[in-house]
């Protein structure tokens, strides 16, 4: 599997991946958590079948027993099956994860952690296409 | 917010999971980027609807399209993660294919994209298969007692693709103007593509 090349139409008549109205991904983190996973399946590192069983079993926990009220996220399913397919792998261990996690948690605001997470401007103004 | 309320918020986590990756020299930010980009801008329902607008104009594509899906939708260019095994469904008057992955949200991103959030709702997933005509009906498509509705589930191997019935009138549409009619929706199979 190759990265796909872009062939950017963001402007012509069939700008539609958000053309129905929706934007693909509802906060950036989704976006990330997204392009991270595919990134190492491109490379290798983690199988998607393998991600995907995860995925599926994440998504009817999920179904089965969720805090009342909570309604359902499937990227939050989605990134719960990364980090335990990573952990699998032995690649990244969950206690890393929540170490670097509280340790973001606790910066000062207006910090600068080194890249550009920059997708919120593009998201920012988008909630007007909405379908209705 | 207290910090193991923030240690579970899924940006910090994914952020984290992100940070360790790059420094473990396991993702680089550019891959990471084209694929969001990619898939926020470039692909989406858009390439399905050329293919739909190319069956509905060219019986000998169409043809190809029903007989070998993967192949005839790779003639556009069309291909990539999630389109190795596609499988095109034809709509008639008779028979009303809608499509489902009951399991996840296995969709054929070549030629739609992402999937949307009703799609990968466990509402969704499960009653289009216990009641598609009522699902159906919610959507505005009321399917008549002598049309057969089929559900395909996507959750193996094989990824669908509706091929919805061409309109009346639209006899003198060009291909492009056709696809301009082709949406998302019909292309799952959860309406029909109204005539402009």
């Amino acid at each position: 599997m190759t990265t796909p090349t872009l062939a950017l139409d963001v402007d012509g008549p069939a700008a539609p991946p958000r053309s129905n109205g929706e934007l693909v991904f509802d906060e950036p983190w989704q976006g990330r958590a997204f392009g991270l996973t595919m990134a190492l399946v491109d490379r290798g590192a983690i199988s998607y079948d393998a991600f995907r069983e995860r995925l599926i079993t994440r998504i009817s926990s999920w179904e089965r027993a969720h805090p009342h009220g909570q309604g359902f996220s499937y990227y939050r399913c989605w990134l719960e099956a990364l980090e335990q397919e990573l952990a699998a792998s032995h690649l990244v261990a969950p206690q890393d994860v929540s170490a670097r996690s509280a340790q973001f948690a606790v910066r000062p605001p207006g910090h600068d952690h080194g890249h550009d997470h920059g997708h919120e401007h593009d998201h920012g103004g988008g909630h007007g296409h909405g379908h209705h | 917010m207290t910090d193991a309320d923030d240690a579970l918020d899924p940006a910090l986590r994914e952020e984290a999971l992100e940070s360790l990756l790059l420094e473990r020299g396991l993702v680089d930010t550019a891959t990471i980027e084209t694929f969001i980009r990619t898939y926020e801008t470039a692909v989406g329902p858009m390439n399905g609807a050329k293919v739909v607008a190319k069956a509905w104009t060219d019986p000998d594509y169409k043809q190809r399209l029903l007989v070998d899906g993967t192949a005839a939708i790779a003639e556009l260019g069309f291909k990539g993660p999630q389109g190795e095994h596609m499988v095109v469904l034809e709509n008639t008057p008779s028979v009303h294919n809608v499509v489902v992955c009951t399991l996840c949200s296995c969709y054929p991103w070549p030629v739609l994209g992402l999937p949307p959030s009703w799609y990968k709702d466990p509402a969704y997933r499960s009653r289009v298969v216990r009641e598609p005509r009522a699902v159906l009906r919610e959507w505005g498509t009321d399917l008549g007692p002598d049309v057969e509705v089929r559900v395909h589930d996507s959750s193996s191997e094989v990824r669908y693709l509706v091929l919805p019935e061409r309109p009346a009138g639209t006899e003198s549409l060009s291909e492009e103007d056709l696809a301009a009619l082709v949406t998302r929706d019909a292309m799952v199979g959860v309406t029909k593509v109204a005539a402009p």
